[in-house]
């Protein structure tokens, strides 16, 4: 699955994405984490609040930093 | 002495502190009343000052905050117009985060939902320039009234700029990619923990960005205090020139900082008797608006509401400054 993570390269992002890959990890899933940076981009996401995660292309959460559990929840 | 004014001098300007600083600089061996002496007792006592006051203030403000997400703002503010709708969203400006990178997502996220773009704009003028820790390090540094007073006229600019905008009919100076955006709502849902989660992760994440402006600001207001001869600074903005507030507007405009950084530099030159309307309008200047912003929000505009923004609120600034000299002796 690709995973993207949606801001503009804070401290919040780098953790978002690890937590993201350990989540996949723990489901057996093989994932890339692609950062997008361009608030263009991730506005086109509808998101107004980073750092935001987006799954395969769907929207799962933005304005704050999932833990490994809350992703594993939402994946 | 009342309860009140105990609080006041001790909690929030921090006399003890002062009293504190100036003993270690005697232990130091130097006179505070000496140029170096007075310079290390200024930018200790400012630096310990401001970073407590902004740890405190940033948690209490982000666990506020937390109750209003900007999906929850434009709820709040969808399908409203007119004056009132103003007045509204400059408020929620108010309550936003601090940092003016945040704005971009945030207009392209109401324009898309559709909300007045006079609207919009009164949010985003307000949003930098009036915030609750503003409000609080402004009674700290210099008095209740200045502070309100602040927050009054800041309040006015964003009303009166966003309404302007709204009157001139620029809805079609965004940028069309913009209108294309979807319009999504998050789950907002905050257990307790979580608030104070994101309050401490904000304290965090604020102070680590701004440190550096912060020792900057207070290093030049350590310098002013100190250093510079009070003629020199009252032959530039002294009170009886006219031009004292366009000088300073003009300077502050390009100016990337935030209140944390520019209140040092503020509270050393009205200690040289720079007029208060001089200080605000500088201050103003550096929050509102900054080459930075103005260059993301270039992305999302074109060009003529881009004018119209930057002049609305460069008139508007102005004004408060010839206003507030003009009133000074009010206050201080």
């Amino acid at each position: 699955m690709i995973i993207k993570i949606l801001g503009s390269g804070c401290k919040k992002c780098g953790i978002l994405a690890e937590n993201a890959l350990a989540a996949a990890h723990a489901a057996g899933k093989t994932a890339e984490i692609v950062k997008v940076t361009d608030f263009a981009e991730i506005a086109g996401y509808g998101v107004m609040s980073t750092p935001a995660l987006v799954v395969d292309e769907k929207l799962i959460a933005s304005g704050k930093v999932l833990t490994i559990d809350e992703i594993s929840a939402l994946l | 002495m009342s309860i009140f004014s105990w609080m006041n001098d001790q909690l929030l300007r921090m006399q003890w502190l002062s009293g504190l600083v100036t003993a270690g600089v005697r232990g130091l061996g130097l006179d505070p009343a000496s140029r170096i002496g007075g310079s290390v007792q200024f930018f200790v006592y400012d630096v310990v000052k401001i970073f407590i006051l902004l740890s405190v203030l940033i948690f209490v403000i982000s666990y506020l905050q937390s109750y209003f997400p900007p999906e929850r703002t434009r709820r709040i503010l969808g399908g409203r117009s007119g004056i009132g709708a103003n007045i509204l969203g400059a408020l929620l400006g108010t309550i936003t985060p601090f940092c003016s990178c945040s704005s971009i997502p945030l207009f392209i996220g109401f324009t898309a939902a559709g909300l007045p773009l006079g609207v919009t704009f009164s949010f985003l003028i307000s949003s930098p320039l009036v915030d609750m820790a503003s409000v609080i390090l402004l009674a700290s540094i210099f008095s209740w009234p200045i502070a309100l007073a602040y927050v009054g006229v800041g309040l006015i600019v964003a009303v009166v700029g966003g309404t302007i905008i709204g009157k001139l009919g620029m809805e079609g100076q965004v940028e069309s990619f913009v209108h294309n955006v979807p319009v999504t709502d998050a789950d907002e849902s905050l257990s307790r923990a979580e608030r104070i989660g994101f309050a401490r992760g904000q304290v965090l994440d604020i102070a680590g960005k701004v440190w550096p402006y912060v020792l900057i600001g207070v290093g030049i207001g350590a310098v002013i205090h100190n250093w510079v001869p009070e003629a020199t600074i009252s032959a530039l903005l002294g009170q009886d020139k006219w031009w004292a507030v366009p000088v300073a507007t003009v300077v502050g405009i390009p100016m990337y900082a935030d209140i944390f950084g520019t209140l040092p530099i503020a509270e050393a030159l009205v200690g040289k008797g720079v007029g208060l309307g001089t200080v605000l309008a500088f201050m103003m200047a550096v929050t509102a608006l900054s080459l930075p912003s103005l260059i993301m929000l270039k992305r999302v505009v074109k060009m003529p509401l881009l004018v119209a923004f930057t002049g609305l609120v460069t008139v508007g600034i102005l004004t408060i400054g010839f206003a507030f000299n003009a009133i000074t002796h009010m206050f201080i």
